[in-house]
C-alpha cells in the first residue's frame, strides 16, 4: 500500500498548507452553531439573556447540568424513560434500516429480474418526493395497523424510506462483478455472496448510512405518532422544558448540548473506521 | 410454467431479499404518496369527505394565486443558485480532505458536518444579520461609518434573498459532502498508479480522467440530495425571515403547501403544488442524471482510463 502511494501525485507543501488554511477558515464557520451551543450550556442564566449574545460566557458554570436531576425529580416521567424510548428507536430502527436497506440494494445492483428498472425508477422518484402532505396518508395508515402510539409507530416510518437503498445500491454497483462470478462458481448462494462479500466490502458505505440514519431518528421528534408520556421522546421533553419559560432556559440549554452528543460520537467512530476499503480487502480488478 | 419457474427461482431470490425493504416502503411510503396525489385532484380539509374538483387545483394555482407564482419563481431562483454551487462546494471540501492525515481529515469532515448535527443552526445568522444596530453585521458597518443607519438584512426584501442564500450554501456541506468523503476513500488506487506512469500532468487531470468518472455513483447520491434540498428550500427562509416574509420576498413552493395544509387545512391544494415541486424535481433529476452519466461513459482521450486495466 506504501508503494502504492508514493506512486501517486501528490500537492506541493505550500499547496496542502494554503488548502490547510482555507479549510480550517471554513471549518470554523460551520462549527459556529456548535460552539454557541457549548458555551450556551455553561452560562448562567442572567448571561443567557445578554443583549446583543456574547459569543463567549463570563462566569461558566455547571449549575446548568447540575440542575437537570433537580428538575427531572419533579417530572411525572422519570428522565431514564426518554432516554430509553430515544436510545431504544434509534438503536433499533438504525439496525433494522441498514440490514434491509442494504439487502434490497444488492440484487437491485447486481442481479437481473423482472421489473427491477421500473422499481429503480420508483426508488429514486421517492426520495424528491417532499413529505409534508405524505404525512396525513402515513398517520391514517399507522393508525388503522393499530400501530399509534407505540414504538412502531416511532421505527416503521423511518425504515420505508428509499434514500439508504438508493445510497448502498450506488456504492455496491461498483463492485467488480468477476468476484461476485468467482464466488457463485465456487457454489456461493446469493445470500452468502451478499453476506460474506459484498456487505463486508461496502464498509463505507453503510458506515456513512449509519451516521445518517442514527441522526435522523436521535433527532425525530415523534410527536405526531406517540400522546402517552412514557413513550415520547427526549426531544420533545426539551420542548416541554423549554416551554417553562425563562426559569428553565439553562436547563434547556444544558440538555441540548447533552442530547447533541451521542449522534456526534456515532459520526466521528464511524469515521475512523472508514478505510480505504478496495486497497484493504485486497479486491482488484 | 416456464415463466413461473423462472419467477420463483432466481428472481425469486432477489424478490426475497428485496421483501424486508420493499413491504414497509410501499406501506409507509409510496402508498401516502399515492394518496396525496390523489388528494390533489379534490377538496379535503380533513374534516369533510374530500370532494372530486378534477385539475381545479391546478388551475387555481396558474391562474388565480399570485402568490404560487412568487413562490415558483423564488424557488427556482434559489435552487439555481445555491444547488450547483453548493454541489460542487461540497465535492472540493471533500477532494481537498482526502490528501490530508487521518486525524486532520477526521478533523475537519467533523468541523464541516457539524451543522447537520445541531439542532438550532440558524440562531447565530439571526445574531449576525439583526436588522438593529447591535447586529454583528450592522454594528461593524456602523463603527466603520461605512453605514448611516442599520440595514434591515432580515426583511428588507433587496437584501433577504442573498441572506438566505448565504445561509443555505454554508450548511451544504451534509449528507452529499459525506456520500462524497466516502466514495473517495472507496476508488481503486491502480488507476492512479498506471495513469502516474502514464503521464498525468496534475492533480487537476487526475481528478477529471481518473477520480470523477469513478465517483460517478458517489456523484450521483450528492445530486439526489442537492435536488431534494435545493427545491425544498424554505425551513431557512421562515426562521431567518419570518413565515410569511415581507411581500412574500423569500416565500417558496415548501412554505407555501405548509401554509396550505397546515394553516389554512386546505390539504387538496396542498398536495396539488406538492405535485408540482415532485414535478420538477423530477425533471431536473433526469436532466442532471442522464448529464452525469453521459460525462463518466464518455471516453474522454485518456488512454489508461480504460476499464480493463
Amino acid at each position: 500500500m506504501h508503494v502504492m502511494r508514493s506512486k501517486r501525485l501528490t500537492r506541493s507543501v505550500f499547496g496542502k498548507a494554503l488548502s490547510l488554511f482555507f479549510l480550517l477558515v471554513l471549518g470554523a464557520f460551520t462549527a459556529l452553531p456548535f460552539y454557541y451551543s457549548v458555551i450556551n450550556a455553561f452560562k448562567p442564566v442572567e448571561e443567557l439573556f445578554l443583549f446583543p449574545p456574547r459569543f463567549m460566557v463570563y462566569n461558566p458554570t455547571w449549575s446548568n447540568f447540575t440542575d437537570i436531576i433537580r428538575v427531572q425529580a419533579e417530572a411525572l416521567v422519570p428522565l431514564e424513560r426518554y432516554v430509553f424510548n430515544t436510545v431504544f428507536t434509534t438503536l433499533a430502527g438504525t439496525v433494522i434500516y441498514v440490514l434491509i436497506a442494504s439487502m434490497a440494494a444488492y440484487p437491485l445492483s447486481k442481479r437481473q429480474f423482472k421489473g427491477q428498472k421500473l422499481l429503480k425508477k420508483v426508488i429514486v422518484s421517492a426520495i424528491l418526493f417532499r413529505p409534508e402532505v405524505a404525512a396525513l396518508p402515513q398517520y391514517i395508515l399507522l393508525s388503522k395497523a393499530g400501530l399509534i402510539d407505540g414504538y412502531g409507530s416511532l421505527i416503521l416510518p423511518s425504515v420505508s424510506g428509499s434514500f439508504g437503498v438508493f445510497l448502498m445500491m450506488q456504492f455496491i454497483s461498483g463492485f467488480p462483478d468477476e468476484v461476485l462470478e468467482a464466488a457463485r462458481i465456487d457454489g456461493c448462494s446469493e445470500r452468502g455472496v451478499f453476506f460474506r462479500i459484498v456487505f463486508p466490502s461496502v464498509k463505507p458505505a453503510w458506515l456513512t448510512l449509519i451516521i445518517f440514519t442514527v441522526i435522523s431518528l436521535w433527532n425525530q421528534t415523534g410527536a405526531q405518532f406517540v400522546y402517552s408520556e412514557s413513550l415520547k421522546l427526549l426531544p420533545v421533553m426539551v420542548t416541554q422544558l423549554s416551554a417553562a419559560g425563562i426559569v428553565r432556559s439553562g436547563v434547556t440549554a444544558a440538555l441540548s448540548l447533552l442530547l447533541m452528543l451521542p449522534p456526534m460520537i456515532i459520526f466521528l467512530l464511524a469515521q475512523g473506521a472508514i478505510v480505504e476499503t478496495m486497497a484493504h480487502s485486497g479486491i482488484k480488478e | 410454467m416456464r415463466k413461473k419457474s423462472a419467477f420463483s427461482g432466481k428472481s425469486g431470490e432477489s424478490w426475497f431479499m428485496l421483501s424486508f425493504w420493499l413491504i414497509p416502503f410501499v406501506l409507509f411510503t409510496l402508498i401516502p404518496v399515492g394518496i396525496s396525489v390523489a388528494v390533489s385532484f379534490t377538496n379535503y380539509n380533513m374534516l369533510q369527505p374530500a370532494r372530486f374538483l378534477g385539475i381545479a387545483n391546478y388551475l387555481r394555482m396558474f391562474l388565480d394565486d399570485d402568490i404560487f407564482i412568487k413562490s415558483l419563481s423564488n424557488t427556482l431562483l434559489f435552487a439555481l443558485v445555491t444547488g450547483p454551487v453548493g454541489y460542487v462546494l461540497s465535492f472540493a471540501a471533500a477532494w481537498f480532505i482526502n490528501d490530508f492525515s487521518k486525524g486532520t481529515r477526521g478533523a475537519l469532515t467533523f468541523l464541516f458536518y457539524s451543522p447537520s448535527m445541531v439542532g438550532s443552526v440558524y440562531v447565530i445568522w439571526t445574531y449576525l444579520f439583526s436588522n438593529d444596530s447591535y447586529g454583528v453585521i450592522n454594528s461593524f458597518l456602523l463603527s466603520a461609518n461605512l453605514l448611516r443607519e442599520p440595514i434591515y438584512w432580515l426583511t428588507d426584501p433587496s437584501y433577504n434573498f442573498y441572506v438566505v442564500v448565504i445561509v443555505v450554501l454554508w450548511m451544504s456541506m451534509g449528507n452529499g459532502f459525506l456520500a462524497f468523503v466516502a466514495g473517495l476513500k472507496q476508488l481503486n488506487p491502480v488507476y492512479y498508479e498506471s495513469a502516474s506512469i502514464d503521464g498525468l500532468q496534475n492533480r487537476w487531470q487526475e481528478l477529471w480522467y481518473i477520480t470523477l468518472p469513478q465517483m460517478t455513483p458517489q456523484l450521483l447520491i450528492g445530486a439526489v440530495l442537492s435536488v431534494s434540498s435545493a427545491f425544498a428550500i424554505g425551513a431557512q427562509n421562515a426562521a431567518l425571515t419570518g413565515n410569511p416574509s415581507t411581500d412574500y420576498s423569500t416565500h417558496t413552493l415548501l412554505l407555501h403547501i405548509l401554509d396550505h395544509g397546515t394553516q389554512r387545512l386546505e390539504m387538496g391544494y396542498a398536495s396539488a403544488v406538492a405535485v408540482v415541486l415532485f414535478t420538477i424535481m423530477l425533471g431536473s433529476w433526469a436532466l442532471i442524471s442522464r448529464g452525469l452519466r453521459a460525462f463518466s461513459g464518455k471516453e474522454r482521450g485518456c488512454t489508461s482510463c480504460d476499464q480493463s486495466v
